[in-house]
């Protein structure tokens, strides 16, 4: 599926200092009935959110006005269990581009990546910068440059580079699928199955 | 000389069809698990652009996360679930898909029914769209979960985009005590690794408790891989892999069988091949084991107490928050707390040897009066053991009822929920908030520890009643 273009955001961030968020927190097992893919922003962190009589629940971040933006920080191990994508699509879904943490998840960062959404991981001391200047400001603008790989406190001017690989790179500047590499290695693909036993 | 290789490294390498400079690899996928939750998307996209399934024969669907429990033969009442399976059996027929629906007699949880038809095969690679796919590991396979989006890619194109993990050596060595289960080792390696403590690595397990180990038991093991963040595990294959796999429906025969054999025989470690990582345990320090707080790593032996606060290093908030939500308290015994349900099943421990285990603790005895029991099997081949058997009887004698297969209360998405507040004790393989059910509090263990709940509604150890048992 195709997504939009991701170069340099800039944007204030919503912060969730729990550590271990796991993807059943993300989005509950009882909202991966749909057969497309849409509506999962209203359920992300349904159960954080929202109370058993669909009440807001008024101490949960998301549910704060005063924080705002397109970037989602979170504690330590962040998207940990289940491999649902449906976790990345509510992020995305909810108008989040980009997660910052200390540390993610492998399916998680995964899945991210495919739909457009840039992991960011940076070292624990940065982490606890950023919730910091959040607390100080909930306004604090961050710039998460995916061509420098940087991400920079604005007010501080703050800044820790973050790894991606070349080809991931690749494909969110240009909003390329792995898919569409896919199907243009098939030639590739059938020679190579072709003398496999199974 | 060539170089030395780990099992993990030839089943990788074998399996890259392309390197990317500075990115992943292209990875051949020579089997392919769906079910009903995580394809419908993928099928989707598949037919945006307007193409085929490269290999259907290479894939295979079941029904059994959404699938209810009980009365399988009438319609499914939620019409988000019935919705859900009727796209599955759409989707496999248009792309000519093998479909083992609701009512099928193959049908069961993927990673059960995997194994058991024998498309699980050593030295294969094997993924689907759900987390536990590292079960198949128990056969020398590279086997883990994908994102929907990579369904679609392995649908489209057979293979899908990998970065190679590390590797990771778990040694277990020594044998093990007295009423400890290969779940109870699977929540001892996590306890000490923590859920994010292998997060980047492809494990393999070894040593002589994993050597000595049935194959259901290897598939719990490498099940709950996932639970300390590795992307797999695997088992060296060995004769018993063998005798499993032997004269299975889509296992080879005949000459195809003998050439096999002679390459899963050559998958095993090399000596002197070296890991990223390497940890050893010993079998003698595990007991049976419990967890106490939301999520797989915070587990303990299940005569200790629960750790204290100022013993951890850092995470208080998040402990704490957790502790908060289980209702227990920093120092409490976990040994006499009261419970309210008990479930056996999942694709961690839903196979006849749970089975088995279970009933061995319960034969006798009778459920308590406060527990509502949910002892669901993993397939209908493992429901047919347990009337075939007898351990049926055995279960009824006790006040225990046998439901019919899927995932049911590991996920909740059907109606079998644990409801809010409430404590169950779980053979399945996650306690996270509101994974049994919104405000449901989940103690995961072993099928004994599950059966010692069972018959005394608390939380008892099992070597008590088993001394008693054989005394
Ligand atoms: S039993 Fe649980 S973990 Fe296993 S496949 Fe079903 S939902 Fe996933």
């Amino acid at each position: 599926m195709a997504y939009d273009k991701f170069n340099i955001l800039t944007s204030s961030a919503v912060p969730l200092p729990i550590e271990n968020v796991d993807t059943d927190q993300i989005i509950p097992a009882r909202f991966l009935k749909a057969t497309e893919r849409k509506g999962f922003g209203d359920n992300l962190f349904r159960d954080w959110r929202y109370n058993n009589d669909g009440s807001e629940k008024k101490d949960f971040v998301l549910n704060n006005p005063i924080y705002s933006g397109r970037i989602l920080v979170g504690g330590k191990n962040f998207g940990s269990g289940s491999s649902r994508e449906h976790a990345a699509w509510a992020v995305y879904d909810y108008g989040f581009r980009c997660v910052v943490s200390s540390f993610f998840a492998d399916i998680f960062r995964n899945n991210c990546l495919n739909i457009g959404v840039l992991p960011v991981q940076v070292s624990a001391d940065f982490l606890d910068d950023v919730f910091r200047a959040i607390e100080k400001d909930p306004n604090t603008q961050f710039e998460v440059n995916l061509p420098n790989q940087t991400i920079t406190i604005k007010s501080t001017g703050a800044q820790e580079s973050f790894d991606i690989n070349a080809y991931k790179k690749a494909n969110l500047l240009n909003g390329f699928d792995d898919i569409d590499y896919l199907l243009n290695i098939t030639d590739q693909i059938t020679e190579f199955a072709s003398d496999r036993p199974l | 000389m060539t170089a030395k290789k780990t099992l993990f490294d030839k089943v990788w390498d074998s399996h890259v069809v392309q390197h990317i400079e500075n990115g992943p690899d292209v990875l051949f996928i020579d089997r392919h698990m769906v079910h009903e939750v995580t394809s419908p998307v993928a099928f989707l996209g598949i037919k945006n652009r307007g193409i085929k399934v490269m290999y259907p024969e290479k894939t295979f669907a079941t029904a059994d996360h959404n699938t209810p429990t009980i009365n399988q033969h009438l319609p499914v009442e939620d019409p988000l679930s019935a919705n859900q399976l009727k796209m599955l059996e759409e989707n496999a027929n248009e792309f000519g898909i093998s479909y083992w629906g609701l009512g099928h007699e193959k049908n069961g949880i993927v990673h059960v029914v995997g194994p058991e038809y024998g498309i699980t095969q050593p030295g294969a690679t094997i993924v689907c769209g759900d987390s536990h796919t590292s079960t198949h590991g128990a056969f020398g396979a590279i086997a883990f979960g994908i994102g929907t989006s990579e369904v679609e890619m392995v649908l489209a194109t057979q293979c899908i985009m990998q970065t190679k993990p590390k590797s990771m050596r778990i040694n277990v060595e020594g044998q093990l005590n007295f009423g400890v289960t290969p779940k109870d080792v699977a929540l001892y390696i996590i306890s000490q690794l923590s859920t994010s403590g292998a997060t980047g690595y492809f494990v393999e397990y070894a040593g002589q408790v994993f050597r000595d180990m049935s194959m259901e038991g290897r598939m719990t093991v490498c099940n709950l891989s996932i639970e300390m963040g590795a992307r797999g595990g695997m088992i060296a294959p060995d004769e018993k892999t063998f005798d499993y796999v032997k004269g299975r429906e889509f296992t080879p025969t005949g000459e195809a069988w003998e050439k096999a054999m002679a390459y899963w025989k050559t998958l095993p470690t090399d000596e002197g091949a070296t890991f990223d990582k390497e940890i050893t345990f010993n079998a003698s320090d595990i007991e049976p084991m419990i967890t106490y707080g939301t999520n797989p790593g915070m587990g303990i032996g299940i005569s200790s107490g629960i750790p204290k606060a100022d013993s951890l290093e850092g995470g208080v908030a998040t402990y704490q928050k957790s502790l908060q939500y289980m209702n227990f308290n920093e120092g409490d015994s976990m040994m006499g707390k009261k419970i309210d349900f008990v479930f056996l099943g999942s694709c961690t421990n839903g196979r006849i040897e749970d089975f088995r285990l279970f009933t061995s603790l319960v034969k006798g005895r009778k459920k308590a009066d406060n527990v509502t029991a949910w002892l669901v099997p993993g397939s209908h081949k493992v429901e047919k053991a347990i009337k075939d058997e007898g351990l049926l009887d055995i279960l009824n004698e006790a006040g225990f009822e046998l439901r019919e297969p899927g995932c049911s209360a590991c996920l909740a998405m059907n109606d079998d929920k644990v409801p809010a507040g409430k404590y169950a004790v779980s053979t399945s393989n996650r306690n996270f908030e509101g994974r049994q059910g919104p405000g449901a509090r989940t103690l995961l263990a072993s099928p004994l520890v599950a059966a010692a709940a069972a018959v005394t509604g608390k939380v008892t150890d099992p070597r008590e009643l088993m001394e008693m048992q054989t005394a």
